[in-house]
This record gives structure tokens, sequence and C-alpha cells, in this order.
């Protein structure tokens, strides 16, 4: 059923409606585990999208295996999906810093609120995001390292090649995943692909996973693949790569390639003197979970991550 | 007066964005006082020249206390400066929500972890931030309740109120938060205006750093001693939320006294121009922020009343 969470009339002749799909089984008993899955936090961030239709067409499809709840909301930052901008566009704040909101303040923190108190009370919540335009993720799920006792099991499920330990932004204070897990709804962020795309390859396997994670919940009886088992890692275990010249990044080698110590990863050129400028290579052994996509890059700007393995 | 560049990103289509520190006498760090981090923040940069120009004739004078030294760091970010870009050009990061910074990180990491390095070697650290809400505010001192505020400091200023913000989650990424964290009295400085000049209030911030420089026995100079300052917290600083989505017709100013059920604004059906309702006073107070955009959203913030502290 389509319900309305939140309900913002705007100012000129428009209602903003943020909206959820619960699907619960045929028959409830009043004690069913709930899932929550969540995306379009970013409004440029689309891979989400594709998941959520997707899962909710799969259960469709099979409605007699649902033994649980599982709300889906696709966009909680509508108005930035419409336009392809990643921030809120109401205040150009990233909504994932305003959480868990406030009734008082602004727009973005009163929706903030809303949405956190609509999902108060699930088992589980998993925050879809596609990292940014600059990025490409190998799927990967990301949790703080203060909720990992609590959240590292149902991680697994996810069918993801890696699992991140770490504050980052999605995962730090004033994040909804911060903001759910204080609260007892225990939270996780999936990251995959780039921003304004979508990977079908990358979504089809998380959705694979959200599927896993049902099973292990309780939610679904229906079949599931074997998940795959996730490297996880800590900061100490990552080598980030940063350029240190300004220029086109040109890669040597495909997103999640194998690599080991002192292979190139690409090469930073100057498009006017036709020059390669710096030579970027590996400082380790290692998976390339993140990959620079957007090729124009400046002094210190991210190139590569590595998971050591 | 000597220039520094302390720091430069190089980028393939423009110059270097470079970053320059204005420093005035020799000695102890004293005060670093660092201006727009934003390239939207045309008032704080402009409070920044005015400090400049007035410090180099102060330092001429010989009236920079032997043995002091301060520095200004006008811009971070001059490349989003020149094309009117609120954050920084090449990936919309925000430099003020990248403290502590990482010098091996992404170039806006890099420059917080820098200018944090570079500022944390002063006793004072002053800076003139812009709100992330669109308004004007009555111009005041701000920190953040750390632990490690020093809210009778910060009143040397002289400014009309001394505001002290329980940090939220973004916060801690500020310049300074992280300043404060690392042991130094840091100040933010509010004066109402970010993308507009306003010249009475620019000078009423120079006014309020060149007081607080005498009064810490940095600078000699001669000034009125301002107001004797209010502290106010998060408790006597109260949200007042728009019933209703409109055009927001306002029926008070910042600093104005209003009474517990006066009618603060109206919101205007943007169509036929009818009242949809009213935002009320809910006590007694006085008008600290308002709201500046034509719009308001219903059960969003449009104003801040502080309480009357006084029947």
């Amino acid at each position: 059923m389509i319900e309305t969470v939140v309900k913002v009339k705007l100012p000129v002749d428009e209602t903003l409606r943020i909206k959820k799909n619960r699907l619960t089984p045929d028959v409830m008993h009043g004690n069913e585990p709930r899932l929550a899955i969540v995306s379009g936090i970013h409004g440029d961030e689309v891979g989400g999208q594709y998941i959520c239709y997707e899962l909710i067409r799969r259960i469709k499809q099979d409605y007699a295996s649902l033994k649980g709840i599982v709300d889906v909301y696709p966009a909680i930052n509508p108005v930035g999906l419409d336009i392809a901008k990643r921030e809120s566009p109401f205040t150009d704040v990233d909504m994932n810093t305003c959480f868990p909101g406030s009734e008082g303040g602004s727009i973005d923190e009163y929706i903030a609120s809303q949405v956190v108190k609509d999902m108060e009370g699930a088992n589980v919540c998993v925050d879809v995001h596609s990292s940014s335009i600059y990025l490409k993720e190998l799927p990967q799920v990301r949790m703080n390292d203060r909720d990992v006792d609590k959240v590292l099991s149902y991680a697994y499920c996810l069918n993801t090649d890696l699992i991140w330990v770490h504050p980052s932004n999605t995962v730090k204070e004033g994040s909804l995943s911060y903001a759910l897990n204080n609260i007892g709804v225990k939270t996780m962020v999936i990251e995959a692909g780039v921003a304004l795309k979508i990977y079908h390859d990358y979504c089809n396997k998380l959705i694979d996973g959200i599927f896993c994670l049902m099973k292990n919940m309780g939610i679904w009886s229906g079949e599931t693949i074997s998940f795959k088992q996730a490297l996880v890692v800590t900061d100490s275990n990552i080598a980030y790569i940063n350029c240190e010249t300004s220029g086109i990044f040109v890669a040597e080698l495909e997103h999640g390639t194998k690599v080991n110590k002192g292979d190139v990863i690409g090469r930073i050129v100057k498009v006017i003197t036709g020059a390669v400028e710096e030579v970027l290579t590996s400082p380790c052994d290692g998976l390339v979970f993140s990959l620079r996509e957007y090729p124009l890059v400046e002094e210190g700007s991210l190139i590569a991550r590595i998971a050591k393995c | 007066m000597t220039v520094e560049e302390i720091m430069s990103v190089s980028t393939d289509y423009r110059e270097d964005n470079q970053i320059k520190a204005f420093r005035f006498g020799r000695g102890r760090k004293s005060a670093a006082i660092v201006g727009a981090m934003r390239g939207n923040e045309y008032q704080q940069l402009y409070i920044c020249s005015l400090l400049i120009h007035t410090l180099e004739r102060i330092e001429e004078r010989g009236a920079i206390v032997a043995g002091k030294e301060i520095m200004v760091i006008p811009s971070l970010n001059a490349h989003s400066a020149n094309i009117g870009k609120k954050y920084w050009g090449k990936d919309n990061s925000d430099i003020n929500r990248q403290f502590p910074g990482n010098e091996q990180g992404e170039p806006t990491s890099r420059i917080a972890a820098k200018v944090l390095s570079v500022a944390s070697e002063y006793s004072y650290g002053i800076q003139f931030p812009s709100f992330y809400l669109e308004g004007e505010f009555i111009p005041h001192v701000r920190m953040f309740a750390t632990g490690k505020e020093n809210s009778s400091l910060a009143t040397q200023f002289g400014m009309p109120y001394v505001v002290i913000a329980k940090p939220r989650a973004f916060d801690m990424s500020t310049l300074n938060y992280n300043l404060q964290m690392n042991g130094r009295n840091a100040f933010s400085i509010y004066t109402s205006t970010t993308v507009n000049i306003d010249e009475a209030l620019a000078g009423q911030a120079v006014s309020a750093v060149l007081r607080f420089l005498t009064r810490m026995g940095i600078i000699r100079y001669q000034l009125h001693p301002g107001y004797i300052a209010t502290v106010l917290g998060d408790k006597e600083l109260v949200n007042v939320k728009s019933p209703a989505s409109g055009v927001l017709h306002k029926c008070c100013h910042i600093n104005q006294e209003v009474e517990r059920g006066d009618i603060l604004a109206e919101i205007l059906n943007p169509y036929d121009g009818s009242v949809i309702s009213d935002i009320i006073a809910p006590f007694d107070g006085i008008i600290f922020f308002a709201n500046t955009e034509p719009l308001a959203f219903e059960n969003s913030a449009v104003f801040k009343l502080i309480k009357k502290l006084h029947a």
C-alpha cells in the first residue's frame, strides 16, 4: 500500500510528498519483522530507484513468500531527484547531515524528523546510495565502527564485495544511518556505482542480497542465492590514492581489478602540453574498489581506494 | 604587514587558488582571523579587507603591541568567489564542513587541514561565517558549547549578544569547533548578510574585532566600548515556525520587541494575495533572526525569538 510519510505544502500550488510502499503478507499476526529500504536522500543518485522498483516487482511476483513487512521509501529527496540535484533544493544542504532532524528547524530538518519518526520500530534498515559523479564504487556496505556489533551479521547477507567499517559521511553523526542506529533500528548503508547512472549488474546483485537479508530476518521464504562472502575492511586496510597534479586522469585498469604493489592505476596527463604529469601506482596488493570516474582532476583529487588483501 | 601564500591548489584551466595570510606585528602568535570560506561570502570578504586596511594603518602608527602577531586570511576560496559559486568549484564540497581535514586528502580537506594547523598556532581564532539559512540576525558572537568555551571572553567584542550554541552534527566539521577542540578560544562573528555588502554592519564587525584585540592587549586602539553583551543559550532562543506555506509578508523586523499574540508575519496566497495564515508571537520577546526568503514553508522556522528575560 502506498502511503504518504511526510507532506509539506510548498508555497506555490504544489505539495511535496514523501511516500513509501508498505508490502505486507496477506495474513498478519502482529509480530512480523520489519525491514525499511531507503533511497534518494541524494537527488543525483539513481541506482536506488532501480533497486526499489525491482525489489517491489519481485515481491509482488511471489507475494506468498512474504512473511514480514517491507517498507520501501524510494525518494527521501523527491525534488532533488526531479532536478538531478544532490543536495536539498530548498537549502542547498546535504540532507544526510540533517538527521534526526527537528520539527522546528528548516524544511529539510522537518522532513528528516518525520522520516525518522516513520521508520522507528523497524528492525533493520538499508539506506541505498550510488556514490557521487566523481567516483565509481564496487557494491559495498558501509557502517560506523560504533555499530559493527549490531549490524555486521546483517551486512554479510547483502551480497557485496566489501564491507567497509569507517565513519564516512554517509554513516557519521547527522546521517540517517547514525540517527536510526541511535533509536535501535539496525541500519547500514549500501554504496554502488556512480551518481546519475544505473549499473544494472550492481543493482541486481544488491537486490539478490536484500532478499538474502529478508530471508535471514524471517521476512522471505522464497528462493534466494547463496550470498558472496564479503571482505571486511577498516581504515587501516585501505590505501587512498590522491593525485598531486592537475589534468586529466586516464585509467590504466578496470574498476574492481585486483592489483599488485607497483601496478599502474593510471596517469594524469596535461592537455595543452601533451605530457604525462604523474603516474599513479598501487602502494600495496589489493582490490581497487573505488576508481575515479570524472576525469578532470586537481591537486588532491581522490583517484582510487584499494582494499588490502 | 607581510603577505604570505600559505597554500595554493592548482587546476589545469585557471590560475592556482591561492590562500594568502596577511600578518601584522611580530612575536607571539596572538589572533588568527579567517574570512570567506564559501564563494558567496562577499560580506565576510569585505569585512576582512576593511580589517586588513585598518590593521595596516595601526601597524604603521606602531600600535601593534610589541611581541604580538595578528594574522588575517581573507578568503579560502577565491575561485568560487569569482564566479559567485557557494561551494568549491570542482566537487561542490563545503570547506567549512571539512575540518579537521586531511593534508593527504581531497582539495578542500587539504585546505581545511592547512588552515586549522596555521590558525591553531594562535591563541584566539575569529571567523566570519555565514548561516545555513537565508536571513538576517542581530549581530552577535557565537561559540559552541563544548565545555571549553569561555563566554566572558566572547563578551569582550562588545557586540549586543553572545550565543552559546550546542553543536549539531554538521557544526563538528567547522573551523571554529575544531579550533575550540584544539584548546583555542574561537569565536564566530555573525553580521547578518552574506551575498550583499552592508557597510554599517561590516563596520560594526571590524570595530568588534578591534575592540577585542585592544582588550586582549594585542593592539592599542581607541574606540567606543560597545555593548554590554547578553549571553544566550539555546533555551533562550526559540524558533517560531510558519503554520502554512506561501508568500512571506513580514510585519516586524530584527531587534524589535514583540508581545505574545502579536502578528509577526502573514502568509499570503501566492495567486490572489489573500491571507492564508498568521505567524503569531508565542511569548513576549525580541526578534533575533528573521528569514529573508520571499516564500515560507509550513513547519519551517521563520523567526528566532529571544525569550524576554525581564517582565
